[in-house]
């Protein structure tokens, strides 16, 4: 049994609008991330996946409020720590989060390295100048940066080579877990796949133990990911294998995105693709059963007024429907 | 738009800004309903009366109704009136070099002091190291003291019109008051009056009216032909643009105020009303609106929507208003209130040299602190001829950029603290 | 339906250049092509490759530097506004970001009414131009009662795109230009507005330009694909020829770049 880098149980957040009304964005999500592994989430704009990737971090600001749940990280539970414990002890060194388009907050007067030293000052305020550039030059050149950006400003790089420098820099104080929300959706393919490539080696080197990966663009999470889960209206509706949720998904929601996923791969030009009528409900007021009814093929009236529970059919394969495996499969089957 | 107009009243620097302004502008435009004075009316005979009510009095003495009030603290006030704090520490130091022991004297109980003087004080004696001007001074303060004490009153005498004698006609005793209400004429003139002998609040509320005016007219002219020049030349670039940005360019490197000087001199003194001079500056300062519009401009030409209306059809003005103006919109409504706050200052500044409108006609600021400045108001003390026109300047043109940041936190969401 | 095989758009030489000496930029560098009527092409190229110049000189907003462009045979005229109002009658675009392509400031039944007008029904009675609306966005799946009086930001991303495809469908041009449709709307969306494209096509048999970066979406659609690399046409023929046996290496190496799930996803390329 592997030690359990992370894992987050049934954890809810939410966010108060001006208006002091509730959105739950995060509605009792629960995932487990072993050492060695990483996790994918997938899922359209508004299902709560870059909510739950902040609410990772442990700390709230408003309209963010964290309402209940655990998250434990390498055993022990971060809820309730000092905001200031927790940006002490736990940010940079045990978690670390990329946020979409960080690439593009750097402060433009700043060289990288000052990036850099402002991270490592942050946890230990007593390592020497010479020591903190040795320390980035040998980490960079492992990931395969130049020595020679450190010395750049973030606008004479280019967008690719800036991503990759957010993400070296997010994981120099070699953390356990790195949370990365779309790191390459803003890049052109080439710099993409150097992205991803610089993911794996962290992983596969060893550098991070564990990590999540969000991004609506599922064929890169089927090729960098071991597990996805697939988020929907702020709840989880499936999680299982990558393999298993591309090739065999379960949740009818999971069915559709894997169905609209465009790869320039033999024989895949003209077929149909399943395009998922409708939108997500407003999750001020979230419906009572299912939150895919309204949008579901294969809708049956118990599902609006029933909530559903998540059904676990292996040890690390669970989704939520009120149909079984069997009823599902045989429905898929048959159009 | 409506969400807009909320917002914009949320922001508390814009409501600041608004409230004062909106405060001067009640008083400029309601003064002058309740208080009709004329406001460039010489009443004061002499220069720099201060601030205060002043009370006829000739009307108080033939007041139609006379009281009689026995105060305690009258004779008191009425002395130390008279005698003012340096006076009493020159006699303290006269008695002391006399030989009084310090301590006996005491200055803030004058009738102990009145006495010790009376027993004390000679004028022929030379105290050493007394000049002469002092002894004059000592002399004279000794005769401002003769009946200080008396409780006597005075008699009023008027002269006889047909012998020419001066007869009794009535008397004053140190008891009598008169109601201020029974007075005939009473004027409070909360600011004094200038060096010409006007009233300087009245002068002022009208000169903050004409000078915003002037500040209207030419922030109008100076928005419209910024934003006219800036919308041509930014969409249709080539060379229309070209000509728009020469001609700018002049207007740029050429300082403003040596063009305003310029043009107001050649316009010569007889033509210098206010309005004129509003327009001189209106086309003088267009330049930095017809700046700023252009490259805001400029980069909205090539956005999408643009492109898209171009797809639909659109004529060039059409896109221009329709899809280029309200997008900037925001902009221009925050230069306008610019404008007007620098025209203000143009022509106080033009005014001050002399060359601002016509003295004759309307007061305005900067003629208020002109006249100041002339008549050497500031070195003689009389701080209410300038003073408060500063603090008007000040106000309004702080009203304004107060606004306008308020404004510029609403249009520009990133600038939100 | 329009004759295939005939050209509809094609240009010879076609260039752009910004700026001169020192700074010259050459955009859009000698390309020639030709689309044929009812066909569905893809450009693709990585940023910067001068696809979105082509297109813009396609669209007749920006003006051409050399070269010829051809429409429906004929060299293409568009000296005076009154002829390039009469050419945007047969040729509209989409464009990549939803959220800037509206005037944030007019309601989105202007948008549509636009359309009505200018493909002549601007006399129209209300009730007739209500009827076209309505037609048009449920076209689109959107609804029209839902939608009136509103302000186009008040949509999410995939439906102000939608609502463009209707414009689309009002306008019925012969000819769409459709600049990155997909790249800013997630991928379970893209399904929806590729099916309405393709479906827009099948009722009208409109000709289909797509300008992408994305290959996969280029090989998906496509009757035919030109590659595009710092202003030249490096590759062109047919979906199947260009990107299951390129000839080019810089093809490959676009095609190698995007991730792959039935084939092994090579990494080791970077």
């Amino acid at each position: 049994m592997s030690r359990v880098i992370l894992e987050v149980k049934e954890l809810t957040t939410k966010y108060i609008t001006r208006f002091g009304e509730d959105v739950y964005a995060v509605d009792h999500v629960s995932l487990k991330v072993e050492e060695g592994k990483s996790v994918g989430i997938a899922g359209e704009s508004g299902c709560g996946k870059s909510t739950l990737a902040l609410s990772l971090m442990g700390y709230y600001f408003a309209p963010l409020h964290y309402t209940s749940g655990e998250i434990i990280v390498d055993g022990h539970n971060i809820i309730g720590m000092d905001p200031d414990e927790v940006r002490r002890s736990i940010l940079g060194t045990e978690i670390s989060y990329i946020p979409q388009c960080a690439m593009d907050s750097l402060n433009p007067t700043l060289k990288i390295i000052n990036f850099v030293e402002d991270v490592i000052k942050a946890h230990h305020s007593d390592i020497s100048r010479k020591e903190i550039y040795d320390l980035a030059r040998e980490r960079f050149e492992i990931l395969g940066l130049p020595a020679e950006v450190l010395q750049k400003y973030p606008v004479e790089l280019s967008g690719g080579m800036k991503q990759r420098t957010v993400i070296a820099i997010s994981v120099i104080l070699l953390p356990l877990v790195l949370v990365a929300d779309e790191p390459s959706s803003a890049l052109d393919v080439t710099s993409q796949k150097m992205v991803i490539k610089m993911l794996r080696d962290l992983m596969e080197k060893g550098y991070i133990k564990a990590m999540i990966f969000i991004t609506h663009e599922l064929p890169l999470l089927y090729n960098v990911t071991d597990d996805i889960m697939v988020m929907y209206a702020g709840q989880m509706v499936e999680k299982g294998t990558a393999k298993q949720a591309v090739f065999d998904p379960l949740h009818p929601y999971s069915k559709g995105l894997m169905g609209s996923i465009i790869v320039p791969e033999k024989g895949l030009r003209g077929t149909k693709l399943s395009a998922i009528p409708g939108v997500p409900p407003n999750l001020k007021n979230p419906p009572g059963g299912c939150r895919f009814a309204e949008r579901c093929p294969y809708v049956i009236s118990e599902c609006k007024t029933h909530s559903i529970d998540l059904r676990v059919v292996e040890d690390d394969r669970s989704y939520r429907c009120i149909f079984s495996e069997e009823e599902l499969r045989k429905a898929y089957k048959n159009g | 738009m409506k969400h807009t107009i909320q917002q914009v009243f949320h922001s508390g620097k814009f409501l600041v800004g608004f409230v004062i302004f909106m405060a001067l502008l009640l008083i400029v435009i309601g003064y002058p309903l309740v208080i009709k004075y004329p406001p460039l009316q010489i009443i004061g005979k002499g220069t720099f009366f201060p601030p205060g009510i002043y009370v006829n009095t000739f009307d108080s003495i033939n007041a139609p109704t006379t009281y009689t009030l026995m105060l305690d603290d009258a004779a008191a006030k009425r002395i130390a009136n008279k005698l003012s704090n340096d006076d009493r520490l020159a006699m303290k130091e006269w008695l002391v070099s006399d030989g009084i022991p310090d301590t006996q004297i005491d200055t803030s109980d004058i009738v102990s002091l009145l006495d010790l003087w009376q027993k004390n004080y000679d004028s022929n004696q030379n105290l050493p190291g007394m000049t002469n001007a002092k002894r004059n001074y000592y002399v004279r303060v000794n005769a401002s003291l003769q009946g200080i004490l008396s409780t006597e009153g005075y008699a009023i005498a008027a002269q006889n019109p047909q012998t020419g004698a001066l007869e009794q006609t009535g008397t004053v005793n140190q008891s009598d008051y008169v109601n201020i209400s029974n007075v005939a004429n009473v004027r409070v003139l909360l600011l004094g009056t200038d060096n010409f002998g006007r009233d300087v609040l009245t002068e002022l509320v009208k000169a903050a009216g004409v000078s915003l005016q002037i500040g209207l007219v030419a922030g109008i002219i100076a928005t419209l032909i910024g934003l006219t020049l800036g919308l041509l030349g930014g969409y249709i670039g080539g060379f229309v643009d070209d000509i728009i940005m020469f001609i700018t360019n002049i207007f740029t490197v050429i300082p403003s105020i040596v063009l305003l000087i310029l043009i107001s001199f050649s316009i010569g003194q007889e033509k210098r009303g206010a309005v004129t001079i509003a327009i001189v500056i209106g086309f003088t300062s267009w330049v930095w609106t017809a700046r700023a519009v252009r490259s805001q401009v400029v980069s909205l030409r090539n956005r999408d929507h643009v492109n898209l209306s171009k797809l639909s059809g659109h004529s060039i003005v059409h896109i221009i208003i329709a899809d280029i103006l309200p997008y900037i919109a925001s902009y221009v409504v925050m230069a306008f209130i610019l404008q007007i706050s620098s025209g203000i200052l143009a022509e106080a500044g033009l005014s001050i040299l002399g060359l601002g409108p016509r003295t004759t006609d309307v007061p305005t600021l900067g003629l208020m602190m002109n006249w100041a400045m002339i008549y050497q108001a500031e070195i003689l003390g009389k701080w209410w001829a300038y003073f408060p026109v500063i603090v008007t300047i000040a106000l309004i043109t702080f009203s304004m950029n107060l606004m306008n940041t308020g404004l510029d936190q609403v249009f520009n969401p990133a600038l939100r603290d | 339906m329009a004759d295939e095989n005939t050209p509809c758009l094609s240009g010879s030489g076609l260039t752009k250049v910004f700026g001169f000496g020192s700074q010259k930029c050459v955009a859009v560098d000698h390309v020639d092509f030709t689309f044929c009527n009812g066909e569905i092409v893809s450009i693709v190229g990585e940023s910067g490759s001068g696809k979105t110049t082509l297109a813009k000189m396609l669209l007749g907003l920006i003006s051409v530097t050399e070269g010829e462009i051809y429409f429906q045979g004929k060299k293409r005229d568009i000296s005076t506004q009154k002829k390039k109002q009469e050419y945007w009658k047969n040729i509209q675009a989409i464009f990549q970001d939803p959220f800037s392509s509206y005037n944030i400031f007019s309601k989105i039944d202007a948008v549509l009414l636009d359309c009505i007008r200018m493909r002549g029904g601007g006399r129209l009675p209300r009730a007739k131009k209500v009827e076209l609306m309505k037609e048009a966005c449920s076209f689109v799946n959107l609804k029209f009662e839902e939608l009136t009086n509103k302000y186009p930001f008040e949509l999410s991303g995939g439906q102000m795109q939608r609502l463009m495809i209707a414009r689309i469908f009002l306008l019925k041009p012969k000819i769409l230009l459709a600049d990155e449709p997909t790249s800013m709307i997630d991928a379970c969306c893209r399904a929806t507005i590729l099916d309405m494209l393709m479906q827009l096509r099948k009722e009208t048999g409109m000709t289909l330009i797509f300008i992408t970066h994305d290959i996969g979406l280029a090989y998906y659609v496509s009757d035919s694909v030109y590659i595009m690399e710092h202003g030249k046409f490096v590759e062109s023929g047919s979906a199947d020829d260009v990107i299951l046996h390129s000839k080019e290496a810089y093809t490959r190496r676009l095609i190698s770049d995007v991730p792959k799930i039935h084939e092994v996803w090579d990494l080791s390329t970077v």
